[in-house]
């Protein structure tokens, strides 16, 4: 946006003609202090997350209702899964989590090099998953697990085990695109933070996608169980 | 005011020229302008659908259109209305505008998100667009599965993911609105100094943002369903159809007070303004919008009373459904307080204000009927549920949006418009909406079924006055599309505050300038400050 005329604004100090300083830099021109901004944007982020929770409680609500109509064909349905996998799957995110909870760390201290380190095994973590969930991906392919005409199940279940595994694959696969989009947004927050655009003053945009790197992780935290876990014993 | 005096004022609009100064502009000020001509143009896309409608309705058999494109053409008109006009019009248009003014900040937090919005907004709509030109939808407005996963042959998808794409302009903007309420008041401003716009406002946000992400999914599920069949709703593949209706409703519901909140925080504006009074109970009408965003949450299920739904439910619902029409009604009666003994106006805000507050009188004391789980059954999908839901969301929002365009037009513009032309199509389009829809009331408790394309010829004589008042009613719409337009070139100079109003948007200039003020404000008064000069008045 263009510059609005130099107004004479007694109260904005950085607005003064001497050299811009880094901080004043990263503000933007609607904010009035660095600490505004960050509030607000962190704030942003939060209501964000907020509108992913609604989006997967839609989806925990569909599985729950169907769950607790059928338990039996969910149970059946659930033993397909592959649940070392699963677990394997559920160690690495974790993982990324504590790494990009360092990632953060690194930032606001003003580790350059710490951060791109960081930020970097988080990535390869969040792919390292999405790897595997395609492995898996690929066996209920082999198995026909896939819903649609080639779904194959024991007669008894067989509607309800292709519910299952429409809720299995439209969970997971939701679930995977934040992970795509959570490593896109990886990519770019190396790709400041290896500018300098980072520093320790302006650190925000690590935070918030640390956030919604964090939020993600959690969403699995309920899928693993819901989806490979709860009534195993039954089988 | 330090500016040169030989220098033309510098404000928004002048701040540059050219096509690209404004599609990358992050100015909410012209954003809202951006808004406006979307809204404008599938407002009257909707319009151009409703036209026809009552054409065919004008005569008992099917006539003019064939069913299955009545079907399309009601389909079409709920789409394009809902959410490519009512949800976004106050909201996007007149909120992007006075948000950031009213609290006396820059810009919103988030000005690229904000322009990233309407974007979306954009592609949302012209995704739909194509579906209609492509050969149209026809499962009505609220998609209902099966019908919409398996047996229609139409464009469900396009229109689908046109409306998944524009919810995230709803959520953004509603995103946007909260965080700049929080964190961008000016020194002083305390949330209770904030006008009562506002408040309505930040409470639809919390509605985008609780809502939007439901139907979101619901649609993806809808589409995965017909793409993939995945059985979610499709009792054929296991699936449970009233879950979708559940699902549908429990934003669509929310969705309608998404659309009469800020068309009541504009009455709000408009009373106090046209009264020079503050509003009578300004923390029971704050309080009342966060009340109206709660509650209008937990009424969904009184969509489904004959969709199979328990009785329990079906009783804690009615209940639930009648107490949200309390804090509704204690907006009327203090809107209503706040004229008693005031200095009233007839302007032309001032008169939509007054048709809002009968209007919406008479859709929210209707909406009482079909709470009541008896009447609900005998006038369910009748055209007593049409009229209701018209009194509400044409009565209510359109003639609030309309009144706050013409409350806000000088100091979004810096021009007058005719007051004379204004006054009388508000005049038209009072009566033209109530010849409309009032009829729809007796039509519907006679049994007429709404989505039909033919009727007995004994409703005729209903449906002919319908049908007259719309043509009355689109001409009130055309009239102000004129001398607007008008007024931008030829209209009188404004000045910073031509009602005398108070509000932190009429101590700057019209139009504000790019950053809205010279200096960041010190809020020291209360909203509504009308005091002492109004003492004359009212002695």
């Amino acid at each position: 946006m263009p510059d609005a005329a130099p107004h004479a604004l007694p109260d904005a100090a950085h607005h003064s003609l001497s050299q811009p300083t880094q901080a004043e830099v990263a503000l933007a021109h609607q904010f009035d202090s660095l600490e505004q901004q960050r509030d607000a944007t962190t704030l942003g982020m939060w209501v964000f997350l907020v509108t992913e929770v609604l989006f997967f409680g839609g989806l925990f609500t569909v599985y729950s209702v169907y769950r607790s109509s059928y338990p039996e064909a969910f149970a059946a349905a659930s033993h397909e899964l592959d649940i070392l996998l699963g677990t394997i799957n559920t160690v690495v995110l974790i993982t990324s989590s504590l790494t990009m909870a360092l990632a953060v760390h690194a930032a606001k201290v003003g580790q350059r090099k710490a951060l791109i380190a960081f930020l970097v095994v988080t990535m390869l973590l969040g792919s390292a998953f999405l790897g595997i969930k395609s492995v898996e991906y690929y066996h209920k392919f082999v198995e026909h697990h896939v819903p649609g005409p080639g779904f194959q199940f024991e007669q008894e279940y067989f509607r309800h085990a292709q519910l299952f595994f429409s809720l299995y694959f439209m969970m997971t696969g939701l679930h995977a695109l934040h992970m795509v989009i959570g490593v896109g947004i990886m990519l770019w927050m190396v790709a400041w933070a290896w500018r300098g655009t980072i520093t320790a003053e302006y650190y925000s945009p690590i935070e918030i996608s640390g956030l919604y790197w964090h939020f993600v992780d959690i969403v699995w935290i309920f899928l693993f169980p819901l989806l490979y876990l709860l009534g195993r014993h039954a089988h | 005011m330090s500016s040169t005096v030989l220098s033309p004022p510098r404000h928004y609009l002048n701040d540059g020229y050219g096509v690209k100064s404004w599609l990358l502009t992050r100015d909410h000020k012209r954003i809202a302008l951006l808004y406006l001509a979307g809204v404008t143009f599938f407002f009257f896309v909707g319009g151009a659908m409703a036209v026809l409608i009552r054409l065919e309705l004008a005569t008992p058999p099917g006539d003019l259109v064939s069913d299955e494109t009545y079907n399309k053409l009601f389909t079409m008109h709920g789409v394009m209305m809902v959410f490519f006009f009512l949800i976004p019009a106050i909201p996007a248009v007149i909120g992007n505008f006075l948000v950031p003014i009213m609290i006396g900040a820059k810009d919103l937090a988030l000005p690229k998100i904000n322009l990233l919005s309407w974007y979306i907004y954009m592609v949302g709509g012209l995704f739909t667009l194509y579906a209609l030109i492509a050969g149209g939808v026809d499962t009505g407005w609220t998609f209902y599965a099966p019908f919409s996963t398996a047996s229609s042959t139409t464009n469900v998808i396009p229109t689908a993911l046109g409306i998944f794409i524009t919810g995230f302009s709803s959520i953004l903007t509603g995103l946007n609105f909260i965080v700049t309420i929080h964190r961008m008041r000016a020194p002083g401003m305390t949330w209770f100094r904030m006008p009562l716009f506002l408040w309505s406002i930040y409470a639809t946000s919390l509605i985008n943002v609780l809502g939007t992400p439901v139907i979101a999914i619901t649609i993806l599920l809808v589409a995965a369903e017909r793409l993939f069949h995945f059985g979610f709703f499709n009792p054929a593949l296991g699936g449970d159809p009233v879950l979708f209706q559940h699902l549908f409703w429990f934003y669509s519901h929310p969705a309608v007070y998404i659309m009469v909140l800020p068309a009541m925080g504009v009455i709000s504006e408009l009373v106090a303004a046209g009264c020079r009074k503050p509003v009578f109970g300004y923390t029971f009408v704050a309080f009342a919008s966060l009340a109206i965003a709660v509650v209008g949450f937990l009424v969904w299920g009184h969509h489904m009373f004959v969709a199979g739904e328990s009785v329990y439910a079906a009783l804690i619902f009615s209940i639930l459904s009648f107490i949200v029409a309390v804090p509704s009604a204690v907006k009327v009666f203090n809107w209503t307080a706040t004229m008693y003994q005031g200095a009233v106006s007839w302007e032309t805000p001032m008169l939509y204000a007054y048709g809002f507050i009968g209007l919406f009188t008479i859709g929210g004391l209707t909406g009482l009927f079909l709470a009541a789980i008896g009447i609900d059954v005998h006038v369910t999908d009748t055209y007593f549920v049409i009229a209701h839901f018209h009194y509400i969301m044409v009565g209510g929002t359109i003639m609030g949006y309309l009144g706050g365009l013409h409350f806000w037009w000088p100091k979004m513009t810096g021009r007058l418009y005719n007051e004379g032309l204004a006054k009388v199509s508000a005049v038209i389009i009072f009566v033209g909406f109530n010849l409309t829809f009032f009829p729809q009331f007796s039509l519907g408790y006679l049994g007429m079924p709404r989505r039909y394309h033919a009727y007995p010829p004994e409703f005729q004589v209903l449906n002919v006055l319908s049908s007259a008042g719309a043509s009355i009613l689109g001409i009130g719409y055309l009239i102000p599309m004129i001398y607007l337009m008008w007024s931008l070139r030829y209209g009188r100079l404004a000045g910073s505050n031509p009602w005398g109003a108070v509000g932190l948007e009429w101590t700057t200039t019209s139009p504000p300038p790019t950053e809205n003020f010279e200096t960041t404000p010190v809020v020291t008064w209360e909203a509504y400050d009308y005091g002492s000069t109004v003492e004359g008045h009212v002695a």
